[in-house]
């Protein structure tokens, strides 16, 4: 109790006598931003919409990790959340929620069947959803369980902080 | 059990040699009829005092290699009786066409849609014949056995 962490070597926090500041990078900083701020929009055709759920409501509760924002537009969200079996009936109708999202966007494929195809290898069925749009994080499990979606929103976290940040306005000189 | 008995010796004496062949499976009376005969039938089953009012399901096997290839097979249910029966059918695969039961049940329509869909039979005097799952531009009827079994149809243009 009470003990005061150390310092790391390449921290971007320092703490002075006068207050406080934070020595960072605007790629990083912006990532830092982006990565607490997740809108998602829930595109569920299956079962493995009850896990999502269940991870999305109170008793797994992903709004601890800043990602619980639902928006049913997909033109104010970031996060893709496709859960469940897409068929090619379907496949027209994933692309064009995909690009109504404004940039920066991220998918996450929930679930074996939005990832592979899962059990059903047959004429119906979009083998992977990748197959369609790009997929940032895939989830496996049929269904998965909670923790693993929580796992992937964290995964999906890093992978925001640490990419190049996309952006349009070009504040950055390279 | 008495049910079954009864209404397979009813509609024997009603359509004589419409009817193929009569047993029980699995609990259930199984009458087989001509194609010709099956509307007829199951309207005769529809009315009082048969009353077999419920379609509960109307489906299609492939047996690939028999003659004929299809079969129909009706499930109805008599709310009075509490009574199951399933009336059989054989369709060939040249003309693979058969009466409408739309006219009678209305959850025929779609059932009936769906058998279009999957097997590719046609119902003669169904009100809005198309394909119900699948989508338009699909080719061929994906639940025949000779459908091919990793043939895909992608309504969009797939990547990589």
């Amino acid at each position: 109790m009470g003990k005061i962490r150390p310092i790391k070597k390449y921290s971007y926090y320092q703490k002075t006598s006068h207050g406080g500041f934070i020595a960072t990078k605007p790629n990083y900083a912006i990532g830092w931003g982006r990565k607490y701020s997740i809108f998602h929009y829930p595109f569920i055709t299956a079962c493995c919409g009850m896990e999502y759920m269940s991870a999305a409501c109170a008793h797994w509760d992903f709004d601890r990790f800043g990602v619980g924002m639902t928006t049913f537009s997909p033109r104010q969200s970031d996060l893709l959340f496709v859960v469940g079996t897409i068929t090619h009936k379907e496949a027209p109708v994933l692309k064009t929620v995909y690009e109504q999202m404004v940039e920066p966007k991220w998918v996450i494929a929930c679930g074996a069947c939005a990832v592979s195809g899962g059990i059903y290898d047959n004429y119906a069925v979009v083998q992977g959803i990748d197959k369609i749009i790009p997929v940032d994080v895939y989830i496996p499990g049929c269904p998965p369980r909670p923790e693993t979606i929580l796992n992937a929103l964290l995964k999906l976290q890093d992978k925001i902080q640490h990419q190049k940040q996309d952006l349009r306005w070009n504040i950055i000189k390279k | 059990m008495e049910h079954n008995q009864k209404i397979k010796e009813i509609l024997i004496e009603k359509f004589k040699e419409k009817v193929l062949s009569v047993k029980t499976d699995l609990g259930d009376a199984v009458v087989q009829v001509e194609k010709d005969a099956v509307e007829e039938v199951l309207e005769f089953l529809k009315k009082k005092p048969q009353d077999y009012s419920m379609l509960l399901d109307l489906t299609c096997v492939d047996y690939t290699g028999k003659k004929p290839r299809f079969e129909i097979v009706y499930h109805v249910f008599s709310l009075s009786k509490n009574h199951r029966l399933r009336i059989k059918c054989g369709v060939s695969e040249k003309d693979p066409e058969i009466d409408s039961v739309s006219g009678l049940w209305r959850n025929a329509n779609w059932l009936e849609r769906e058998v279009y869909d999957m097997f590719g039979i046609r119902f003669k005097g169904h009100p809005d014949l198309r394909r119900l799952f699948m989508y338009d531009g699909f080719e061929g009827y994906p639940l025949r056995k000779d459908y091919p079994l990793r043939k895909r149809q992608p309504k969009i243009k797939l990547r990589k």
